[in-house]
């Protein structure tokens, strides 16, 4: 029996019933095996009023599977192009059929699972929050390959199409019904069908019914065609507008442009092969490649758990300590509450702590101005959280996150004054970014329950969170930080203790190369602009400005004095010299911490701080472009490979994605370790022995990828 | 040794606004180029059959002025049959390019007498109207990094620390001597009335020259390009400049050539076809030449273009005596001048485009009637015209005083 089951009833209309195996209905072999029989049994029946495509899955259809299309290289691709039109051609088959065709959608339909939906002549939902449609692939450096981008843009028109396709936004039923990408919604899952059977019948003597309105006579795509002026002025302006985003380091969207532009250029079936022979140039790309390692499989492996040690049962807390209602403290405290988590948020004095919890009233607030919440909502987040002064109030807390300070004896009296307060089984949490979980779990009476969660600024939007196992730090103590931080609908990912840990230690190696190459001379706009070049959100003399080159500096001094590290352990002294000299000598110790940074700031905008280029900048000087950018991301990249070879980081995954959500790292990479497997191990060793040749020792590649790549293995 | 190619007259239209309230907008294209071959014909009482070809640069060569515009223009202005016509395109150096080609169709001994010039009514067909990949093509715009010109104009200013009252002052001199000169009847052995089909003048002299001008004035203008760079244009251009931080937009309707209808017509035949038809020759043609340099910047190739020429022609700088560069930008003109190192005094002499507006495709040839005359009127040799061309080309020609 066929994994699509074919029912034809009485009334002449087959319901096509996909019930693949494996949890979900997928593009594969087995999809192509089913597709090809079910169209040709469809196309041979001699009396057909109508075509239904449903689905026993919880999801309608999942799209094109992922398995396959990151196995394919680039000598594979005239194979996987012949299988590709033959796939997607069953899709014009369906749409070519005699009846009029339903998609009866009671789950999920993204990606090639819309691009079923949308090649039917009328989409029928059930109004559920399980059901979402979109054609999400840009996300993965893919375009909808199977007719998406076309149908799409012909259906909606050049301008409504374009968000959906270059952003991959997903959407609801009701949103998408009033949005023109279905038909109608029903309210019951079981309405579906006898829905979808009723619209059929209703199309009786209807023959425009069967036909989708690209091949119906005198069709013109909503909002013209090329030829509109203002559509002409659309496809000269999206380009330009879509580069700002992407700065061209994304092909997919740059891809998806030009598709959906040549939808409204040229014939239907013509645009098809356009998209196709688009889509095939992105498959084997490595930007693709990366793209759905992370944000797909590696994300799904985080998510799903991959570094939460196995046999411990799920755990969830019920009532929360903050300690510390600074600007970490309070966006603890809001994303716990907004999980429904009852808060216990303590600063010195209650003023500090209301301070603290406001921050919560004040996001509400917005939210409910954006109409994402309205005041009960509001009302009962804020009820979830006690601002307090008094240690009493976070007794039986099954978890308690420390935000204070970071100075070690200030952290090791709170522990040594309140760990008491915790539950039985309670476990202690520390937001420090730059000391050792190991140190701070010395003042600790039990250190196997003490373990480190580091949240990113703002907490709100940030959305991962940096779990650090000290030496002691126990196993249900881990699963327990995992299963809050999934329980606040974040991602965590799980390091071991090191100096700065992961994400910190990773992300200033970049900054600090940047003081590096400012201090050898190289013009500090260059250095900037080239992090933006290379996809960094902004340039990191920019972001040291903003983060401050005085706490930085600050950082370094107390680590040296605590002996945690010593003064001459330094990659980049030339780098340190000069933020000692602007924060010591000038005080430009950032934006906000002194008299400007490497920027001086005014109302009318920032300018490169003048006597910046006295000190250091010479114009003789000589350094290619793609130097400063590799110099820059490869910072990153050895910086995060020493992670991996150290035993910092426990998985790949967690590399990446860490880098990924918490760092800033260009999405084109797919994460820093990522990054190496793309480019190339060897390619890589040997742009880092250049580097190391012409900028110092400090790009020397670390031993882990020559034994890869004598393994024959990528980083996974 | 190859021929001479012998300037044997140059006329053009006045200029006006290229509007709908321009007063040359009644004009077809077809009737403003065909007054000035008929012209031509008229002063010299030229046998029109000895005429082989009529080159004309037109940068949209669709509706009005699509179907080889050139061929219907020769037709229409009542030419011999014999007469071939053709329309070209290499953006603003359209013109320039007809008569390089012309010039080169004569020096190689291949034709005889040669029309060159070029055709733009740009209220009938406005910018853009021809598409194209240029600016167009999403594939091409985002791999070739293409932003409008005005924001290149913008970055060359930008680069050069020129500020907004640098390239104002610059526009300011190019009304005052536009205007002077019209004034003092400069142009009026070139200019052509424009004349309807009662001969009664729609026309009579350049009418775009705004000659109460005033810095003050200047600097109330808006910038014309700061919008369309806010929407992802600076940061396009910006990606290839990462020295710079952001795009001063100094450009203005102010500072910028005119949006213009205008026509040019110069003849360029052989020693032989003088003697032949009884004309004295005016001028020649000594060199020219194109090239192309940055593209997205797109606005720098004239000084390059002009040192080629130079090279080709066998000279140098001291051999020109007056310089002419098309005013697209000021910036363009202030960075020409800059690249070669010569003399504003002797540079654009009787001001350029920003005053008079250019006519697309038919600037090019306009300028051989403009420095012609000067050199005619100030009993100087030779001069060199320039112009920067989209896509980061730019052209150049010698034309030397007989």
């Amino acid at each position: 029996m066929s994994v699509f089951n074919y029912d034809k009833d009485n009334n002449d209309i087959v319901t096509i019933t996909m019930n693949m195996t494996g949890p979900v209905n997928a593009m594969n072999a087995e999809y192509n095996d089913a597709m090809r029989t079910t169209i040709e049994r469809l196309e041979a029946e001699p009396a057909l009023t109508g075509v239904i495509f449903a689905s026993t899955k919880k999801t309608f259809f999942a799209g094109g599977d992922l398995n396959d299309l990151v196995q394919v290289e680039a000598d594979q691709i005239e194979d996987f192009f012949k299988e590709g039109v033959e796939t997607k051609n069953f899709l014009r088959r369906i749409e070519k059929l005699p009846a009029p065709v339903v998609a009866a959608i009671n789950g999920a339909a993204l990606g090639g699972g819309f691009e079923i939906c949308l090649s039917c002549n009328y989409r029928i939902a059930w109004d559920s929050k399980a059901v979402i449609v979109g054609l999400p692939e840009v996300g993965l450096g893919l375009l909808p390959g199977a007719g998406g981008v076309v149908r799409l843009t012909n259906l909606l028109g050049l301008e409504k199409a374009l968000p959906y396709l270059l952003e991959g936004k997903k959407i609801k039923a009701a949103k998408a019904l009033s949005e023109g990408l279905i038909n109608e919604t029903v309210d019951t899952v079981d309405e579906l069908v006898p829905r979808a059977k009723a619209w059929i019948l209703a199309q009786k003597g209807d023959d425009t019914a069967a036909l989708q309105p690209w091949d119906q006579k005198g069709f013109k795509v909503p909002g013209g065609n090329i030829k509109s002026p203002k559509v002409a002025q659309l496809a000269s302006m999206a380009p330009q507008q879509l580069m700002q985003k992407t700065r061209g380091l994304l092909p997919a969207p740059e891809r998806i442009l030009e598709t959906a532009v040549e939808a409204v250029t040229v014939d239907f079936d013509t645009a098809l092969r356009i998209e196709t022979r688009k889509f095939m140039s992105l498959v084997p790309s490595a930007v693709a490649k990366n793209m759905i390692t992370a944000f797909f499989f590696q994300m799904g492996q985080v998510n799903g758990g991959a570094s939460r040690p196995e046999g411990i049962e799920r755990s969830e807390v019920t009532k929360v300590g903050v300690i510390g209602a600074g600007m970490m403290g309070q966006g603890i405290a809001n994303v716990s509450a907004m999980a429904g988590i009852e808060v216990v948020l303590k600063d010195v004095s209650l003023e500090a702590a209301e301070k603290g919890k406001a921050y919560t009233a004040k996001l509400m607030d917005k939210a409910i101005q954006r109409g994402r919440a309205d005041e009960a909502k509001k009302e009962s987040v804020l009820n979830l959280i006690k601002a307090t002064d008094q240690d009493t109030d976070l007794a039986g807390c099954d978890l308690i996150i420390e935000a204070v300070f970071e100075k070690m004896e200030l952290k090791h009296q709170i522990t040594r004054s309140t760990e008491g307060q915790l539950a039985e089984d309670g476990v202690w949490g520390s937001n420090t970014s730059t000391l050792p979980i190991t140190q701070l779990a010395e003042a600790s009476a039990n250190p196997e329950k003490f373990i480190g969660i580091h949240f990113f600024s703002p907490v709100d939007k940030m959305p991962l969170v940096e779990i650090i196992c000290g030496e002691k730090t126990s196993d249900e103590t881990l699963a327990k930080a995992f299963d809050f931080v999934r329980q606040i609908r974040k991602t965590p990912i799980v390091v071991n203790d090191s100096l700065g840990f992961f994400t910190s230690r990773t992300f200033t190696s970049q900054l600090n190369e940047a003081a590096q190459m400012v201090a050898e001379g190289i013009n500090p706009l260059r250095v900037d602009n080239l992090g933006k070049a290379i996809g960094m959100p902004v340039g990191p003399l920019t972001i040291y400005d903003e983060i401050s080159m005085r706490l930085g500096m600050e950082i370094r001094e107390t680590q040296i004095s605590q002996g945690l590290i010593s003064a001459d352990d330094d990659l980049r002294p030339l780098a340190t010299d000069l933020i000692n000299t602007l924060v010591k000598e000038y005080n430009h110790g950032g934006r906000y911490h002194g008299d400007g940074g490497f920027y001086e700031y005014s109302d009318a905008g920032k300018i490169i701080w003048p006597k910046l280029h006295e000190l250091y900048y010479k114009p003789e000087l000589k350094v290619s472009d793609d130097d400063i950018k590799d110099r820059l991301l490869f910072s990153n990249v050895i910086e995060s490979l020493k992670c991996l070879q150290e035993g910092v980081l426990r998985s790949v995954a967690d590399g990446n994605i860490g880098s990924l959500l918490g760092i800033g790292a260009p999405t084109w990479t797919g994460g820093y370790l990522q990054f190496v497997n793309t480019y190339g191990l060897q390619r890589f060793i040997d742009r880092c022995d250049e580097l190391a040749e012409k900028y110092g020792d400090r790009f020397k590649t670390p031993a882990i990828v020559a034994e890869k790549l004598e393994a024959g293995e990528l980083f996974n | 040794m190859t021929n001479q190619a012998y300037i044997y007259d140059a006329i053009r239209t006045p200029r006006s606004k290229g509007k709908k309230d321009g007063s040359l907008h009644e004009v077809k294209p077809i009737e403003l180029g065909a007054g000035l071959l008929r012209e031509l014909q008229q002063r010299h009482q030229l046998d029109t059959a000895y005429v082989d070809d009529v080159m004309l640069g037109c940068t949209q060569p669709v509706g009005d002025q699509g179907a080889d515009v050139a061929k219907s223009i020769v037709q229409f202005a009542g030419w011999d049959e014999s007469v071939a016509g053709v329309q070209m395109d290499r953006f603003c150096a359209s013109g320039l390019e007809a008569v390089n080609s012309a010039a080169q169709n004569v020096m190689s001994g291949w034709n005889q007498l040669m029309v060159a010039g070029g055709i733009e009514c740009m209220s009938r067909v406005p910018m853009g109207s021809a598409g194209g990949a240029f600016g167009g093509d999403p594939e091409y715009v985002m791999s070739q990094r293409f932003v409008a010109q005005g924001i290149g104009a913008d970055m060359i200013a930008t680069l050069e620390g020129w500020s907004r009252e640098d390239v104002d002052a610059y526009a300011l001199q190019s009304q005052h001597r536009a205007s002077f000169a019209r004034d003092s009847g400069y142009f009026d052995k070139s200019v052509v009335p424009v004349k309807d089909v009662n001969g009664l003048t729609i026309l009579e002299k350049d009418n775009f020259i705004k000659p109460n001008t005033t810095m003050e004035g200047l600097a109330g203008l808006n910038a014309s390009f700061e919008k369309l760079g806010a929407m992802g244009m600076d940061d396009m251009l910006l990606s290839k400049y990462p020295e710079v931080q952001s795009i001063n937009h100094v450009h203005t309707p102010g500072n910028s050539s005119g949006i213009v209808d205008g026509a040019s017509a110069v003849l360029i035949g052989s020693e032989q076809a003088g003697r032949d038809l009884g004309l004295t020759p005016r001028g020649r043609i000594v060199a020219g030449a194109v090239t192309s340099t940055e593209p997205s910047i797109m606005l720098i190739g004239p000084g390059p273009a002009a040192q080629k020429c130079l090279k080709i022609a066998g000279l140098k700088k001291s051999d020109i005596d007056l310089w002419e560069i098309n005013e697209a930008f000021a910036s363009v003109a202030l960075r020409y001048m800059k690249d070669l190192n010569i003399d504003p005094e002797i540079t654009n002499v009787n001001g350029g485009a920003i005053a008079l507006g250019h006519p697309l495709g038919a600037t090019g040839a306009i300028l051989v009637s403009t420095m012609l005359d000067e050199l005619e009127r100030r009993g100087l040799k030779r001069a060199m015209l320039s112009l920067c061309v989209g896509g980061g080309m730019g052209i150049s020609t010698i034309i030397e005083r007989l």
